[in-house]
């Protein structure tokens, strides 16, 4: 018997022993993975599709016409969707606020659910920094971007196209490695 | 049970939140079928918020909206499929509690029949090879085994004591 065919026949004796291990590490492998992402934050269904149809009325007290699909396009620009109840949307104002009045990006805001006032209230109090503001006070506008939580901030090319949506918080890390970067490409297209 | 009392405190409000969730009786429509057919797609549709619980299950102010919607679009004569067509379209399939069968769901709903026949093969093999070994069977004893066997057995019958 030849060297080879010795440690094939050890090959043939270890492998039931291996198996479990194998399975172990594949499995352990999508774990880790899974480990790693965030399940409350999904792809939207919306991505790289026009914005949706809708019109909206301003909130009652701001001097705008509203907001409607037709503010869309041109240039590319974000949609912001809060709430005066909802604290991350306070957490992550001041970095839409720099977005808009340093960065010059057109900032349109979504008021989901929110009372005329205390929406007013908030945006005196922290700052406006949105061109337009479409008060969804029933959420049914919500619906049609595909929103589930708020805030979500959507990135609008300048042919109306959604090309990013950020669920949830904005942070300092995505206006930089994201947001920015993108709407920079954006204006060269 | 000091220690236990927060966790059965929690349990107990968790099982009452629970039962508190679902449709309103504000919420449903004066149709009894349409009303049905809101029941069966708000059970095949996910609460966005709340991720494991059907949007008839939830209390979420989202899956309100989401049921009210349902049944507006039955009113206006939106068929089953259409409904869940325009949720989707939204919301993306994730929506959807039961995943459509596509090409990239495959593996999803393939995968456990696929690891069954898998280790139906493994055992098959596993045994053809055992017998194919010729391992002694239980009946092939040799002489002395079997006086012995016997002896053991007859011993067994014997009234105890």
């Amino acid at each position: 018997m030849t060297a080879t065919t010795e440690s094939a026949a050890a090959n043939r004796r270890m492998w039931p022993y291996l198996l479990p291990v194998l399975v172990f590490v594949v499995i352990g492998a999508f774990l880790a993975y899974g480990l790693t992402r965030d399940p409350t934050v999904l792809p939207s269904a919306l991505l790289d599709r026009p914005a949706p149809e809708f019109e909206l009325p301003p909130i009652p007290g701001r001097d705008d016409h509203g907001f409607s699909r037709a503010d869309l396009g041109g240039e590319p620009m974000l949609v912001n969707v809060w709430a005066s109840w909802c604290v991350p949307c306070r957490a992550e104002h001041p970095l839409i606020m720099r977005l808009a009045r340093e960065e010059g990006i057109t900032v349109n805001g979504l008021n989901y659910k929110d009372r005329a006032e205390d929406a007013l209230a908030w945006l005196a109090e922290l700052g406006d920094p949105f061109t337009y503001v479409g008060w969804d006070f029933k959420g049914r506008v919500g619906i049609e971007w595909g929103v589930y939580g708020v805030p979500e901030t959507f990135v609008v090319d300048g042919d109306g196209r959604i090309v990013y949506k950020q669920v949830g918080q904005m942070t300092p890390r995505v206006v930089n490695e994201v947001i920015l970067p993108l709407i920079e490409k954006l204006k060269k297209q | 049970m000091r220690r236990l009392l927060p966790f059965l405190l929690l349990a107990l409000l968790w099982s009452g939140a629970a039962g508190a969730g679902g449709v309103k009786p504000e919420e449903m429509l004066d149709d009894p079928v349409l009303e049905e057919r809101a029941r069966i797609l708000g059970k095949q549709l996910r609460c966005l918020q709340c991720q494991n619980q059907s949007i008839d299950d939830s209390d979420a102010p989202l899956a309100a909206d989401l049921r009210r919607l349902v049944r507006e679009r039955l009113v206006a004569g939106d068929t089953d499929e259409e409904v869940k067509a325009f949720l989707v379209a939204r919301y993306g399939e994730f929506i959807l509690l039961r995943p459509p069968v596509r090409p990239a769901t495959w593996l999803l709903w393939a995968g456990p029949f696929v690891v069954l026949i898998l280790g139906g093969v493994a055992v098959g093999l596993y045994m053809r090879r055992r017998s194919a070994r010729g391992e002694p069977e239980i009946g092939d004893l040799s002489p002395e085994e079997r006086a012995r066997l016997e002896r053991l057995l007859a011993e067994d019958t014997r009234p105890a004591g």
